[in-house]
């Protein structure tokens, strides 16, 4: 039987987590606030530096970085973003002992879980230099609100499984479409980032939101960033939808049965498909890809919120 | 193509579409192809693709669910009627849905053949001549040294181990990540197998769909199914012969009503073979020689008894009842046509755990039997079912046919008898349960299954492994120093590659000094 008391004390550590997050957001906001209102160094960073030798001059294009001030708040954002994580790991751990089983076996633990793949590949990427620390708040916007939007709306006390999500596939099913939304959500945020900021570099005079580029990454690294997670994204998507494909066979009798979830996964697979080849065809790299990827991530919010909610199908179970 | 563009094209992808030659006579069909083939029309099917796939993501389906198609068609009239004839309720069958991803197929066949044949000569020729200008390449380097031009070689030989290399005079040409086009090859011939394996199933596979009641069973022919769908090319002799009994059904339920448990316990045997119990649950299908026996239903079958208006009894049976909702209040139609005078017939409700609310109307609280009850209303006259057109045993015509007492409602529990009016009688026994299961042949699971695989495994090479190459040239002067140029270029990660060659160059030179 599930243990109520764990279950709540897990629900209350999310909600302190949602506050904790916010509290950082507000962190990352103040430092691009004032680092945008204060001092922009602007710096040409050439690819010689990771090059040795006395060679001749290197061919790499050279990038034009912005150097931020390190700000107490953005520090203070990032240490209260870690601190924040933990909280929300132990929600979902504790969610997991008081139900018994893995905590992503409805809505609400699974917008949970995919938060928690969002911040974590956000917090590892800023840890291994690979995206830029004043993205925060533009993470943890969208975090914060599908996390309050799970703990209200979409709030299930914890409880055991309905019969047909009982199979070791729903571990590998869902923790593959788990770990796979929560990064195709971050590259959703740095595509729409990339689209601000080469705006932003056409129009450097535009008004709000444009003007928010200025602060932001170089359009190239922005692109390159939301093609490193879409690449390391796009097999564990393809692999949920077999694993998927794999459960329905041994709980529904098919493989595939265009059942509204499993169209709108189709859909979203295949929109991210077309944003790889966008980005190998000539003429449809940059804006258009970025737009293909901005599409893409709106797909899998379909697929998420309106399938499960509106549309009638096997998969409304949450 | 110039020498460096040669060297420098780390890909296979097609070259752009050129304009045919003139007076080909076949040149408009060439183009036409070579368009087909091109990138962007597979990024426009793709885009296409997706793009009708979404009425399939909103609108009721009639394969899954014909009850709401037809209800959207009825409130939507005139549009709901043009909206059924484009096929939007029917898309993944459609037209034009079969037209795009055909299209997509044809372009991805047509894109793979020389894909393959381009990939294939790579792997068997040698990495290309140096470029004229290494100092073009996006990171290059260089140096001197005293060193004569065969040790700087086998030193650069040295650094590169695992590459493929080839020596041309006093130059070097490297190459790694062959397996990166290898695996965006299986990625891609394992889709058109899963197409293939689709066909497969459409053409050869089997589907059908019983009701089994308690203490009855069925056997693995077309005769005993309620529903089949079989292939196209199907032939019913390639049904595996084996019978299945279901010896009783359980469910279990949370106090909230909601599912825990379903477990069927049955019987089964090949033809002529002993007989072997299972435990068939949800996630857990029965497999006999490739046929797949699912558990995909359960229900009530209230335990009737009617007796004639001499007293004899004409039926002793169990009713499947159909339910309605989540605490399986269920719909029942008895029918009586064996009587000596007049047929019977009766419509009404089954509730596992009867309440009755303020206008005295009943409803299940839970979908288990705690206070179970028969509702029912009946007819007397005639059925029609002697006049040829087939009926379904779940509905009841009473065009010719007059409500009995009034239409009145009779609650039964069990154990209970309903006296009819004029003679006979209708007792509730008890409950039985019943299960659907649904048999599958599918003669493409292994075919899917390694489609699946090089699916995953493809789509891992082609997005992670790195295709690199690097390049040396030592300058031979008669007297001097060496002169020595490296030069690199990867399609991916230029930042990881910058690095990589970097230290390249420092163990080429480290080498050296040593
Ligand atoms: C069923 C339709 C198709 C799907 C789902 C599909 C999917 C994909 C995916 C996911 C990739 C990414 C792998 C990578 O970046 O290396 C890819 C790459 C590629 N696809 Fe397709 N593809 C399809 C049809 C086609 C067709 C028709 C062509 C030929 C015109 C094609 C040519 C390519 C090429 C050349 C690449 C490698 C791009 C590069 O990195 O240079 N694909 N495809």
């Amino acid at each position: 039987m599930p243990d109520k008391g764990l279950g709540q004390l897990g629900d209350g550590l999310l909600l302190c987590a949602v506050v904790v997050y916010a509290l950082a957001m507000l962190g990352y906001a103040a430092e691009q606030a004032s680092s945008g209102a204060r001092r922009r160094v602007t710096s040409v960073r050439a690819a010689s530096s990771v090059l040795v030798g006395s060679g001749p001059p290197v061919t790499v294009p050279a990038e034009t970085v912005t150097v931020q001030a390190p700000s107490r708040a953005g520090r203070a954002a990032f240490v209260l973003t870690c601190a924040g994580w933990i909280v929300h790991l132990t929600s979902i751990v504790l969610r997991g002992f008081a139900a018994h089983r893995v905590p992503w076996g409805n809505m609400y633990e699974f917008s949970s879980a995919a938060a928690f793949v969002a911040v974590t590949a956000f917090l590892g990427m800023v840890v291994r230099g690979r995206i830029d620390r004043a993205l925060g708040a533009f993470v943890m916007l969208p975090v914060v609100l599908y996390l309050g939007l799970a703990s209200s709306l979409l709030y299930t006390a914890a409880g055991p499984l309905v019969p047909a999500l009982n199979s070791y596939w729903i571990k590998i099913h869902v923790a593959a479409a788990i770990l796979a939304s929560g990064s195709f959500l971050l590259s959703g945020v740095v595509a729409l980032l990339y689209l601000l900021r080469s705006r932003f570099d056409v129009r450097p005079t535009a008004r709000f939101p444009v003007s928010l580029g200025r602060q932001l990454p170089t359009a190239a690294a922005l692109d390159r960033m939301s093609y490193t997670i879409i690449a390391f994204a796009f097999p564990v998507w393809t692999f949920a939808i077999i694993a998927g494909a794999i459960w329905a066979e041994s709980a529904w009798g098919r493989y595939w049965g265009w059942d509204p979830k499993e169209t709108w996964s189709f859909i979203t697979w295949v929109l991210y498909a077309g944003y790889l080849h966008a980005r190998a065809t000539a003429g449809w790299k940059g804006r258009k890809a970025a737009w293909v990827a901005v599409a893409a991530a709106g797909a899998l919010v379909v697929d998420y919120y309106v399938v499960n909610i509106f549309v009638v199908g096997l998969h409304s179970y949450a | 193509m110039t020498e460096v563009d040669e060297a420098t094209r780390l890909t296979t992808q097609p070259a752009p579409v050129q304009q045919p030659r003139r007076g080909d006579p076949f040149g408009p069909l060439r183009l036409g192809w070579r368009q087909l083939t091109s990138m962007r029309t597979a990024l426009l099917l793709l885009f296409l693709l997706a793009l009708a796939a979404v009425p399939g993501g909103f609108l009721p389906q009639s394969k899954i669910n014909p009850i709401r198609v037809s209800e959207y068609v009825r409130d939507h009239g005139a549009l709901g009627r043009l909206m059924q004839r484009v096929g939007l309720f029917d898309v993944f069958t459609s037209v034009w849905f079969s037209a795009i991803y055909l299209l997509l197929f044809v372009s991805l066949v047509g894109c793979l053949v020389p894909r393959t044949r381009l990939h294939l000569r790579a792997l068997r020729s040698r990495p290309p001549k140096v470029p004229k200008t290494l100092k073009r390449l996006p990171v290059s380097d260089g140096w001197t040294t005293e060193r004569p031009v065969d040790a700087v070689l086998d030193d650069a030989r040295g650094a590169l181990r695992g590459w493929r290399v080839e020596r041309r005079g006093s130059e070097l040409s490297a190459e790694k990540g062959y397996l990166r086009e290898t695996g965006n090859l299986v990625f891609h011939v394992s889709l058109v197998l899963l197409l293939i394996g689709v066909a497969l199933n459409a053409f050869y596979g089997f589907k059908g769909t019983v009701l089994v009641t308690e203490g009855k069973g069925f056997s693995n022919t077309l005769a005993f199914y309620d529903n089949v769908q079989p292939g196209r090319r199907f032939n019913p002799a390639s049904l595996v012969p084996f019978t299945v009994g279901l010896k009783s059904f359980h469910a279990t339920y949370a106090d909230d009503g909601k599912a825990l448990t379903f477990d069927a316990d049955i019987d089964w045997s090949r033809a002529g073979g002993a007989t072997k119990p299972y435990d068939l649950q949800v996630n857990h299908p029965l497999v006999i020689n490739g046929a797949k026996t699912y558990l995909i239903g359960h229900g009530y079958a209230p335990h009737i008894v009617f007796r004639d208006v001499d007293g004899t009894i004409i039926d002793d049976s169990p009713v499947p009842c159909l339910p309605q909702d989540a605490q399986f209040l269920s719909t029942c139609v008895i029918k009586e046509a064996s009587t000596k005078g007049k047929q019977f017939g009766f419509r009404g409700v089954f509730t596992p755990t009867t309440v009755t609310d303020a206008s005295r109307r009943v409803g299940s609280s839970f979908p288990g039997l705690r206070l179970p009850a028969l509702t029912l209303v009946g007819f007397t006259g005639d059925l029609g079912v002697d006049g040829g057109t087939p009926q379904s045993v779940y509905s009841l015509d009473t065009t010719s046919m007059k409500a009995v007492d009034g239409g009145q409602a009779h609650a039964l529990r069990p154990g209970q008898t309903w006296k009819l009016p004029g003679g006979g009688s209708l007792t509730y026994v008890d409950t039985r349960q019943w299960a659907t299961f649904q048999v599958t042949q599918d003669p493409s699971r292994r075919v899917m299954l390694i489609a699946a695989i090089g699916i995953v495994g493809g789509l891992l090479l082609s997005l992670f492994v790195r295709r690199r190459r690097v390049w040396v040239r030592a300058g031979d002067s008669q007297d001097g120093p060496t002169t020595v140029e490296v030069g690199g270029l990867s399609r991916t990660d230029p930042e990881r590659f910058a690095s990589e060659f970097a230290d390249l160059v420092s163990s080429m030179r480290g080498e050296q000094r040593a």
